[in-house]
């Protein structure tokens, strides 16, 4: 384990210098591409031009937006994947997303998700419940889970459509919010959903330790000390927390928690911390990177960024299934 | 025994009792929702004056001949093409959860219609032939993908959703492309909905599902056979290859056909044929009792839809997705429950 210490390190490196790079292309490529000298001298010397006012009240906002919803959305699903040994386990998939989204629509039917706190609040109790019926119905089997998700997903995207056609102030709140985009959630405060994000990867470091033990089988847990009630009761707060906070600022984004683990998992070599590590720098450069294509893909306007994960995250299933499934039937 | 069995020269069909109740009863109950059908609209037309009206007399013959008779006939045929699709691809997959919605081939034949709309203009036989290619190469792209684990089990299901998943951003994709007056018609498409059929757009689509139940028809009795196993099939007689190539491509036209006209309406493929399996208390996945109950399923769902909001008239997939996610949900309680 501690020889190859060093190329761990080298990989946490690379992932670094490249969610730098992406974090810089984010910030210059649009629908007006700024050139990376302009983005230093909006921060070092501000003249209150055009483009140092998109720099710093959108573009940059919209990055630091997509790193943490990106991290949290890779660290629930690594979180999730890990617990469940199952690797095709996803919030996305599994229902959680589609249980904060149809919370929050039924909110704004009922006028309850004026406040953002409101909003935030809707959030986590749908993606709790949803979870914790996606997860009593398809325990058994990986495949079933991803079945019991998909079927959960499709009621409540069929009954929140049904609400919002019903209340056309509810359609026009949720119109944009309704598919995953970064596009306009920068203008929005982020300072509280933020911070839970960051408090939620912090937590979610703290518990790789015991997740570690857990990975290797629930008795041999205990006999390392672990308790195993609680570790998995708080990583399943965890990944309702990150799942539900990065829907309510972004919108239900699939995928990304589907994809980041799978790329984590070979360079992680079975360690759930550096699993971790990986996935919450990973997952940003995911997501940066979608969001960059987003706006390059169409001449006249922007993706939203769940379509783009989808298109990339769809072909990673089908490859994660020929993989893993098999041994699961 | 209590069935019944018809002779004509060599040829003899065995129908059995209970088969024929239920599906008797499923006619009846989809004939009393044709004319509740014809008599519901933005006003209130009793039942006698609609059926005058659709024998060409009275004041609201153009109401009912033109408007509400070909929505409840659209309704009735494609709910039994969804149906028949659904039982062919779940007697293929030999899996409940095998049905064309399921594994993607509704969003594939969506794709290939957004494609000759966006591209080429999109007339109907156009419009027919850009969604029964997409649902095609849908289907062709799911069976490579699937191979090696043999046509049945669940990675085929799950792969069939990866596809789903990938289609569904293509086709956001290409709507959000589209210019402005397409990306409307597209989007209220896209939820699966009857509002505004008329005659003369569901001609050529009656004419096509006709013609595969025709084909289906002809097939039936080899499709049980099959039903018994692989290896029965074939010293029994069946080309088995040619057998599934055949039901394949009769399945996907009808899955696609609906597609094109209605816009992808999920979920009726899925729950109809067993639904009708159980009404019929039958081993297989009966095919007759699965169209029939496709017709009353959709007919159902599609005046659910337009009485939910009136007088606003919701897209009828709306309805069925909420439904049959249901039904997804319980069907995967039961198989958990299950030792």
């Amino acid at each position: 384990m501690r020889t190859d210490l060093p190329r761990k390190a080298a990989y946490l490196l690379v992932c670094v210098a490249l969610l730098v790079v992406a974090a810089g292309a984010s910030v210059s490529v649009g629908a007006h591409t700024i050139a990376p000298a302009e983005i230093w001298r909006a921060f070092a010397d501000h003249t209150g031009a055009d483009d140092h006012v998109i720099i710093r009240d959108i573009r940059v906002p919209r990055t630091v937006l997509g790193i943490c919803v990106g991290a949290a959305l890779g660290a629930s699903g690594t979180l999730i994947q890990t617990l469940t040994r199952n690797p095709l386990a996803e919030p996305g998939i599994l229902g959680v997303t589609a249980g904060a989204g149809f919370a929050i629509t039924v909110g704004g039917a009922l006028h309850l998700a004026d406040a953002q706190s409101a909003q935030l609040a809707l959030a986590f109790a749908g993606a709790v419940l949803a979870a914790l019926l996606v997860y009593s119905v398809g325990r058994t089997s990986p495949l079933r889970l991803v079945l019991a998700g998909v079927a959960l997903s499709s009621v409540l995207a069929g009954v929140s459509l049904g609400i919002r056609l019903m209340l056309p102030d509810v359609f026009d709140g949720f119109r944009f919010w309704s598919i995953g985009s970064l596009a306009g959630r920068e203008q929005t405060s982020l300072a509280v959903p933020l911070s839970l994000i960051v408090l939620a990867l912090i937590g979610a470091m703290a518990v790789t330790r015991p997740l570690n033990a857990l990975v290797l089988g629930e008795q041999v847990a205990h006999v390392l000390g672990g308790r195993v009630a609680r570790t998995r009761a708080a990583v399943l707060v965890l990944v309702t927390l990150l799942a539900a906070v990065a829907t309510a600022v972004a919108g239900p984004i699939a995928f990304v928690g589907l994809m980041v683990p799978h790329l984590a998992r070979r360079p992680a070599g079975g360690s759930v911390p550096w699993l971790m590590a990986y996935t919450m720098l990973l997952g940003p450069i995911l997501l940066l990177v979608s969001d960059i294509g987003a706006r390059v893909l169409l001449t006249t306007g922007e993706v939203p960024v769940a379509v783009v994960t989808a298109f990339l995250g769809g072909p990673v299933l089908i490859w994660a299934v020929r993989r893993h499934g098999a041994a699961a039937l | 025994m209590n069935d019944l069995v018809l002779r004509a020269g060599r040829f003899s069909v065995r129908i059995e009792r209970r088969t024929t109740v239920v599906s008797l009863v499923l006619v009846a109950v989809a004939l009393l929702l044709a004319v509740f059908g014809l008599c519901y609209g933005a006003s209130w037309t009793t039942p006698s004056d609609a059926l005058s009206a659709l024998a060409g007399h009275g004041d609201s013959a153009f109401v009912v001949r033109e408007w509400r008779a070909p929505r409840v006939a659209a309704a009735l045929v494609f709910g039994a093409s969804l149906g028949l699709a659904g039982a062919i691809f779940q007697n293929i997959t030999r899996n409940p959860l095998g049905s064309p919605d399921v594994i993607g081939l509704d969003a594939g034949a969506y794709t290939g219609a957004l494609i000759s709309i966006t591209v080429l203009g999109g007339t109907a036989v156009q419009l027919a032939v850009g969604s029964i290619l997409g649902g095609l190469l849908t289907a062709a792209a799911v069976y490579f993908l699937s191979l090696g684990s043999g046509l049945s089990g669940l990675r085929l299901i799950v792969i069939g959703i990866a596809m789903n998943a990938i289609l569904t951003a293509v086709n956001s994709w290409i709507v959000l492309r589209a210019e402005l007056e397409i990306a409307m018609a597209a989007t209220g498409w896209s939820s699966g909905s009857l509002n505004g059929v008329e005659w003369a757009g569901v001609r050529l689509p009656f004419l096509v599902i006709g013609v595969l139940t025709l084909l289906l028809v002809t097939l039936s009795h080899a499709m049980h056979q099959s039903a018994l196993g692989d290896e029965l099939a074939v010293t029994s007689g069946v080309a088995l290859d040619r057998l599934r190539l055949l039901l394949v491509l009769a399945g996907v036209g009808c899955t696609a056909t609906v597609t094109a006209v209605a816009g992808p309406i999920v979920f009726i493929a899925l729950a109809a044929p067993q639904i009708g399996r159980r009404l019929a208390r039958a081993g297989g996945v009966p095919p007759a009792s699965a169209a029939l109950t496709g017709a009353v399923l959709l007919l159902a769902a599609d005046l659910i839809a337009q009485l939910l909001l009136a007088p606003v008239a919701l897209p009828v997939g709306v309805v069925t997705t909420a439904i049959g996610g249901c039904y997804l949900i319980w069907l995967l309680v039961k198989e958990v429950r299950r030792p």
